[in-house]
């Protein structure tokens, strides 16, 4: 007699779901840790105004646009899949990686004018907390990218379960930047 | 060994003794919990060990009725716990976050593995011609309040006294307040209390607490020459 | 493994086809990725316990070299002291309270064949080998290992040039990165079995205590870590590409690292705590032969507890250098943590109240770990009282009280798991005369060992010293630290007798029935030990609770979860 290694779940609970959330729980608590960390530092140090306007706003803003697109692209390819779509879900996955490697770039290309404009981590304290929040955040994008790849890559796009679990992850990257993107940039 | 209030050093501080009072109320506190907990423990233990033809009694604990036989002496730890809050907020209070009047200021600056101690001198000024520093040794007057500045050149360090019942980490970017009152002439150790690196075991100053007149000769010997 | 289809193999005939590799090397199976994790945890506890020993030997005998290691210099004593405590914490206490037996006992009690992800199960293990190789090799880079204190405070820890080491240290930060990594896995991964793989009739308020304290123990790991990780690359940026958060000099603060430390450290406690906790909790009934005085409470309490565990760091911190209008605060929130410990600590003696107490060697165990632990709970009011604290803090009195509760729980409370549960795991039976002898002489030199430096702690000797004889007012009391090292020898010479039982019951010891001690617990409806996946082609379905013993007008004085009784279910 065969019996089967996949143990059955409770029904109406999907375990990767869980995981996945227990995963973001934890998350939230290292990006909380230095969000944190930043505002009492800033709050005991009377503002940053000074060194936060040497950061370009623009670029962060259209940065943030493609970041916000990219997480909807996500919600379209799980959308689309759950529908049964063939193409859907894979033009907009594609879409979600190109934009978040667009993010990326974008990204690289501030660091660098920063850099050569002689704003370093070792600058001082708030270009410590930039470049490692940011930083931080950017290996996020990059995972979130390397999973969303091996998504396509795998084609295993028909089970739209696995498509919600790496939306739930590429989101809550999304989100952590709408906090970043004001604490850095307009504070 | 059990009566842990003999193994503190010889108290030499206006505010030592309430710090003792406050152990020696947690050390009573937690002594009567030690023996009255596993008392009835050793107890059990012999009473209900296993004996031919006798069941246990099925008791869950899990109504109000049997569970009082314990959420009772779980109020009276509550009420213990508030009772040493409320001991403890004004000794902490007095020693740490108030400074009483003083007319003599000293400036402790740690680093691997020294303890530089600096007076203002005579015109009680720091950044002046008169003042006048010392390695690892800190003269004060007994019976005066002295208020401590404490600086770090390096790493975290932490001033210790055992005697005056002093402690204080020493934090670099930070001039930290402290405070104490000797109560007995005498010389006292006075080691580092925080992991510094390698010199950490064996980096120590001296306290001497004079009398007034011998704390008066001391002071006229060292500033003879200005 | 699933996607090939091997997920379904017959019952019979398993073992002999997956291999050697497959069975002890590269498994998905919770049990042997538990017993993964338990060697592993042995073996660093026999590194850490020899460096301890040569501490010991060093505090006692400062002046006479080390036998078997030589002279000990104040740089090498301060790897001691700081390897010590890193790797009991994170490389012997985890991964045995909480690796081996979360992961042998969570999907067995549970009702599952397996964790909800097993290959993530199988690369947390990995992980958390490659996080011991790592901290290995941290030994031998030139420099030598990390010597800034366990927890590791900058700026001693921030800069190469406090503490003349260099690669020791990063690996250091690396090892710890990797194991919080693998231990993320794992807790991601216990905390989705027991949500979503529960079997039938096994409700959140029938899970056997052990399972509620590693699931605690496991949240706050997950919640907690966070933050000490974010610490953790700031120290390392700080290290090597010279970012200021912990440097004055450049505008940030050492203090940061502390509270971000300790506000993950205190949670830690509890993480390695609550297991053996759990573990005590569920030896108790079995050997009382009643139910756990107060299931639901204990819950709460354990929670409760867990919850105050995130709002009391700075306990830590009294004397530190903070505001020191943050102190009373802090210290009536840890004081205030005695309630629910207090609770679940009389709810294990009223346990035994009318019991009928079979004093088995895993009970033994159990018993040493409540009265230890007691000791343990009630040294720490001190500790907790900021006023009290500004004497206490930094002197042996807080190696005494952490050793009475860490100590208790990785020792007292790990054998009396790992006794309870070894017929389970291994298919044999311990011998109980050894084990009796194990289990009085470690509790006798434990207290040797541990119980003077209470004495010489509030005679004012500091933590972290390399010899006590530099400092006048501790010569008197040296005899106490020769007390205390004689102690540490013989606590190491006793466990002599487990090694001796264990290997004598692997080799030639009697084959463990399915149930030897008539538990109530899932695990103990399954083989001995159980087969991959666990049970046969039936899963076992639950009825009760965990601890119906003796229920009254019954002829057994147990009665398993699994059994369906016609006429009453509970
Ligand atoms: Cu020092
Ligand atoms: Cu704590």
């Amino acid at each position: 007699m065969a019996i089967s290694a996949e143990a059955p779940a409770i029904p109406g609970i999907l375990p990767g779901k869980v995981g996945v959330w227990w995963f973001l729980a934890s998350e939230i608590m290292l990006f909380g840790g230095l969000i944190a960390s930043f505002i009492v530092f800033r709050l005991g140090s009377g503002g940053w105004h000074g060194e936060a306007a040497h950061l370009s706003v623009p670029i962060a803003a259209v940065n943030t646009l493609v970041l916000l697109t990219s997480s909807l692209t996500m919600v379209q390819a799980f959308a689309t899949a759950e529908r049964g779509d063939q193409r859907g879900p894979r033009t907009y996955l594609a879409l979600t990686i190109l934009l978040g490697l667009a993010f990326l770039g974008i990204k690289a290309y501030e660091y660098t004018s920063e850099i050569l404009a002689g704003f370093t981590p070792g600058t001082g304290i708030f270009w410590s907390f930039y470049y490692t929040m940011t930083g931080l955040h950017a290996l996020h994008v990059l995972a979130g990218a390397v999973v969303n790849s091996i998504l396509l890559g795998a084609g295993r796009l028909r089970n739209p379960h696995r498509l919600e679990l790496a939306g739930l992850y590429w989101h809550f990257v999304d989100v952590v930047w709408i906090f970043l993107f004001p604490l850095l940039y307009l504070a | 060994m059990l009566n842990w209030m003999r193994w503190l050093p010889e108290n030499v501080s206006t505010y030592g003794g309430e710090i003792d009072a406050v152990i020696a109320l947690i050390y009573y506190v937690t002594l009567a919990w030690f023996f009255l907990t596993l008392g009835v423990f050793g107890f059990f233990l012999i009473r209900y060990r296993r004996r031919d033809g006798r069941r246990a009694t099925y008791v869950a604990g899990e109504r109000l009725r049997e569970a009082a036989w314990i959420l009772v002496p779980v109020a009276v730890v509550l009420v213990l716990d508030f009772w040493i809050d409320l001991r403890g907020g004004p000794v902490w209070a007095k020693v740490k976050t108030t400074m009483p009047p003083t007319e003599l200021t000293i400036q402790v600056t740690a680093k691997q593995f020294n303890w530089e101690i600096l007076y203002p001198g005579p015109d009680g000024k720091f950044g002046t011609e008169d003042d006048r520093q010392f390695d690892n040794e800190l003269h004060v007057p007994v019976g005066k309040p002295v208020r401590l500045v404490l600086k770090s050149k390096d790493v975290i360090h932490s001033l210790f006294s055992p005697n005056l019942r002093f402690k204080q980490d020493i934090v670099p970017g930070r001039a930290i307040p402290a405070w104490f009152e000797a109560t007995k002439p005498g010389k006292y150790e006075l080691p580092c209390a925080e992991l510094c690196g390698f010199g950490h075991s064996g980096m120590k100053a001296w306290l001497y607490v004079h009398s007034p007149e011998e704390y008066q000769k001391w002071v006229n010997e060292q500033w003879a020459s200005s | 493994m699933r996607e090939s289809g091997a997920g379904t193999l017959d019952t019979h005939e398993h073992h002999a086809e997956r291999g050697f590799w497959r069975t002890y090397v590269f498994s998905t199976d919770h049990k042997m990725i538990g017993k993964q994790y338990l060697s592993l945890g042995l073996f660093w506890a026999v590194v850490g316990g020899l460096l301890a020993h040569v501490m010991r030997w060093q505090l006692a005998w400062p002046d006479t070299a080390v036998p078997g290691w030589g002279e000990v210099g104040p740089e090498t004593y301060n790897v001691l002291v700081t390897m010590h405590g890193t790797i009991m914490v994170f490389f012997v206490a985890m991964p045995i309270l909480l690796g081996a037996f979360g992961n042998f006992l969570i999907p067995l009690m549970i009702g599952a064949r397996d964790m909800a992800f097993p290959r993530l199960n199988m690369l947390s293990v990995w992980v958390f080998a490659l996080a011991s190789l790592v901290l290995l090799v941290s030994f031998f880079v030139p420099g030598g290992a990390a010597s800034a204190g366990w927890t590791g405070y900058p700026p001693l820890s921030a800069k190469v040039e406090y503490t003349g080491v260099n690669w020791g240290l990063n690996l250091w930060i690396l090892a710890h990165a990797l194991e919080f990594a693998a231990f993320l896995m794992g807790g991601v991964n216990y905390l989705t079995t027991a949500i979503a793989l529960r079997v039938p009739g096994m409700t959140f308020f029938r899970l056997p205590l052990v399972i509620w304290q590693q699931l605690t123990a496991t949240t706050l790991f997950l919640l907690s870590v966070g933050p000490l990780i974010a610490g953790a690359v700031m120290l390392l940026l700080d290290r090597i590409i010279g970012t200021h958060f912990y440097a004055a000099e450049g505008g940030g603060d050492p203090l940061l690292w502390q509270h971000l430390f300790w506000f993950f450290g205190h949670p830690e406690v509890y993480v390695i705590l609550l297991p053996a906790v759990g573990l005590v909790l569920d030896v108790l009934p079995v050997f009382a032969r009643k139910p756990i005085f107060g299931y639901r409470w204990i819950i709460y309490s354990t929670i409760a507890a867990g919850g105050l565990s995130f709002i009391v760091w700075a306990h830590h911190m009294f004397v530190s250098g903070m505001d020191p209008r943050l102190a009373m605060p802090f210290s009536i929130t840890t004081i205030l943590i005695s309630v629910p410990f207090a609770y679940i600590m009389f709810a294990m003696i009223a346990t035994l109240y009318k019991g009928s107490i079979r004093f088995d060697t895993p009970m033994l165990w159990a018993l040493g770990f409540i009265a230890m632990f007691i000791v343990g709970g009630l040294t720490g009011i001190f500790n907790g009282s900021a006023p009290a604290d500004i004497y206490i803090s930094d002197t042996y009195f807080v190696v005494a009280h952490f050793h009475y509760t860490l100590f208790s729980s990785v020792v007292f409370g790990g054998f009396a798991g790992f006794y309870f549960w070894f017929p389970k795991m291994f298919g044999r039976l311990l011998s109980e005369p050894l084990g009796k002898i194990h289990f009085w002489l470690t509790l006798v030199f434990f207290n040797v060992t541990f119980f003077p430096l209470h004495n010489i702690g509030l005679a004012g000797m500091m933590r972290r010293i390399a010899n006590p004889l530099e400092y006048e007012y501790l010569v008197p009391h040296q005899w106490i630290n020769v007390v205390a090292t004689v102690g540490a020898i013989l606590l190491l010479a006793s466990q002599i007798p487990f090694v001796v039982n264990v290997v004598w019951s692997l080799l030639a010891g009697k084959t463990a029935p399915k149930n030897p001690w008539e538990a109530n617990t899932l695990e103990w409806t399954a083989p001995s030990p159980p087969p991959p996946l666990n049970w046969g082609a039936t899963l076992p379905v639950v009825y009760r609770g965990a601890y119906e013993y003796s229920l009254p007008d019954m002829a057994e004085d147990w009665l398993p979860q699994d059994r369906a009784l016609a006429a009453r279910s509970r």
